[in-house]
């Protein structure tokens, strides 16, 4: 069977205290949950303006699982592991 | 217009004198009556929050701020709407004559939409909302802006973290401050504001509060200055109007009433009349009752004013709550009276209402719009008892006084017409109130003498003018209005009048 592939976006402002946790948070997680089956592209959203309004964004730090399917969005610095779990619908 | 700029002037002058306070820039929203009221605008570079219920007329107004800036004041706009798409307010607002492609295409304008979806958003842990800052600010660089709307607030915040938001709202009206932006920011009255939590009294320099009520089965929309912080305001609310021409609020002027008072006379258009008064007339910008029972020839009076002030190159606005206009025009041509052509060549002009369709505030905004739309110099109130309710509660009077008021400063000359008569004075309480406000009271009263109906006209009060103390027999026919001096044993027939306020 071949193995799920996670995609996700994280739209951060770098230097602020909940993008920093946010990154690493993340990382974290993904590290721990999904080794070896994850994507992350950070993207520094104060250096592109026009992303926030593409993809609708007010509230950061911002993650967006891409794929797989559906799109899913979470704010917040991503420190509620068990929010995470629920929405990547993983069994701890 | 000039000396109430003025008046203004002297105003804030004088409360920066008295309280020594920080000098505090306003920019004008350009809203007609508005700026009257905050005394110059609101304040610039600052956040203003306007409150107000679903449907009180926010979003127009935040609208009618940023389409001002640019038409007038040369200042572009970002109007930022977090709850209508932006073709649904471009659509929304050309009811409301605003038409925002154009500015759209000229760079003046822009136009976004942030939509939050409750649905799609799950909280994991803190956060900001840097990310709004981030397209206001890129909003700003686009078109320049000097002035900004966000609407409403509610709609952004709802089903976020309560905590977070008290934060988050200071931390964007601090980021607007220092952007050096003049902002609206619209929010409903409810949980954050204008309540226990009373977020306004931390965050905005500037409240404005907007609410509509029913009294009588009329809505009637309302404002009012909550806060200001740093400026003299008026703390009463104000009736306004949404109309194809945008949002007028009725002004007050009242609050130290400094009359240009004229010497200058007009014409009653009835030659006998003008000798009762000096030979000369009423004065320019006085305020004139014609008052007596119905079918007196009180209209007919007011006509004859009418058409001699066109006659003489004035801008007549006709106020009709009774007959309508053409049944005036076909009236008056049997007494000789002809306004037809004036209307024709522009002089005249006609407002018609029935009582029944808007309470006498909104008469007054809308009859106030055309007065500064033709630049009128006589205006004619016929009559101003059906709009008045005898309402003893109701703050009619003080209404219409404001209104005199406004011609006055305006130097407009007004004739009302009330079915005031000496019986009903005593029973109608409101009745007493107009006569009172008047500078000249002219009353006509009909008697039943040697088996004949006839029209008795006299001058009952006329400030600053040495009228004739006789009575005058009034005779209208189709060869015209005709005032001859009463018979002395006729006299005594006549004159059974007490007193009169």
């Amino acid at each position: 069977m071949e193995i799920e592939q996670f995609v996700f976006q994280l739209f951060v402002i770098p230097g602020t205290v909940d993008s920093n946790h946010a990154i690493k948070n993340i990382q974290m997680f993904c590290e721990k949950y999904l080794k070896g089956m994850y994507e992350i592209e950070i993207i520094q959203i104060n250096e592109h303006p026009a992303w926030a309004m593409k993809e609708n964004i007010f509230a950061l730090p911002l993650l967006i699982k891409k794929m797989p399917l559906p799109e899913d969005r979470l704010i917040g610095d991503l420190s509620d592991t068990n929010k995470i779990l629920k929405m990547l619908r993983i069994e701890s | 217009m000039v000396n109430r700029e003025d008046l203004q002037q002297k105003n804030s002058n004088a409360n920066h004198e008295n309280t020594n306070r920080f000098e505090i820039t306003k920019a004008k929203t350009g809203i007609q009556g508005l700026d009257d009221v905050t005394y110059g605008g609101i304040p610039e570079n600052r956040p203003t929050l306007v409150v107000g219920n679903v449907g009180t007329g926010k979003t127009v107004m935040a609208m009618g701020f940023i389409i001002n800036g640019i038409t007038k004041y040369d200042e572009p706009g970002v109007f930022m709407t977090f709850e209508e798409k932006t073709d649904e307010l471009k659509v929304n607002m050309i009811s409301m004559g605003y038409e925002l492609d154009k500015f759209i295409s000229e760079n003046k304008l822009y136009l976004e939409r942030l939509h939050v979806d409750q649905m799609e958003i799950q909280e994991t842990g803190r956060y900001n909302i840097d990310g709004l800052f981030i397209r206001l600010g890129a909003a700003i660089e686009k078109v320049k802006a000097k002035r900004i709307v966000l609407d409403s607030l509610d709609t952004l915040f709802t089903g976020l973290d309560d905590k977070i938001l008290r934060a988050e709202f200071k931390r964007l009206f601090f980021w607007l401050k220092e952007r050096k932006v003049t902002a609206i920011i619209t929010a409903e009255v409810g949980k954050f504001f204008l309540t226990r939590f009373g977020l306004e009294e931390i965050v905005a320099d500037c409240v404005i509060e907007l609410n509509c009520r029913v009294h009588n089965q009329i809505a009637t929309r309302r404002l009012r200055i909550v806060k200001y912080r740093g400026s003299y305001h008026s703390i009463n609310e104000y009736p306004f109007t949404l109309d194809q021409k945008g949002i007028t609020i009725l002004p007050i002027v009242s609050e130290s009433p400094q009359f240009i008072v004229s010497s200058a006379r007009i014409s009653s258009g009835i030659r006998e009349i003008d000798e009762m008064l000096e030979n000369k007339g009423f004065y320019v910008g006085s305020s004139i009752l014609v008052s007596g029972s119905a079918g007196t020839g009180k209209s007919t009076l007011v006509s004859a004013f009418a058409e001699d002030a066109c006659k003489k190159n004035n801008k007549v606005l006709y106020c009709a709550f009774e007959e309508a206009p053409n049944q005036i025009i076909r009236n008056m041509e049997t007494v000789g009276i002809h306004l037809k052509n004036h209307i024709d060549s522009g002089n005249l002009r006609f407002y018609y209402s029935r009582p029944t369709l808007q309470n006498l505030e909104l008469h007054l905004i809308t009859i106030r719009k055309i007065i500064k739309e033709i630049n009128c110099t006589v205006v004619v109130l016929d009559p101003i008892t059906n709009i008045m309710y005898e309402d003893i509660n109701s703050d009619m009077r003080t209404m219409l006084i404001r209104f005199i008021d406004y011609l006055k400063i305006e130097q407009i000359t007004v004739m009302l017409t009330a079915t005031i008569t000496t019986t009903s004075l005593q029973l109608i309480q409101s009745h007493e109130g107009i006569s009172s406000i008047v500078d000249l009271c002219i009353m006509i009263e009909e008697k039943y003498i040697k088996n004949r109906h006839k029209k008795f006209l006299y001058v009952i009060k006329s400030r600053g003018i040495n009228n004739s103390k006789k009575d005058y027999e009034l005779l209208i026919d189709p060869g015209g209005i005709s005032v001859s001096p009463v018979e002395e044993e006729e006299h005594g027939i006549a004159k059974n009048i007490m007193s009169y306020p």
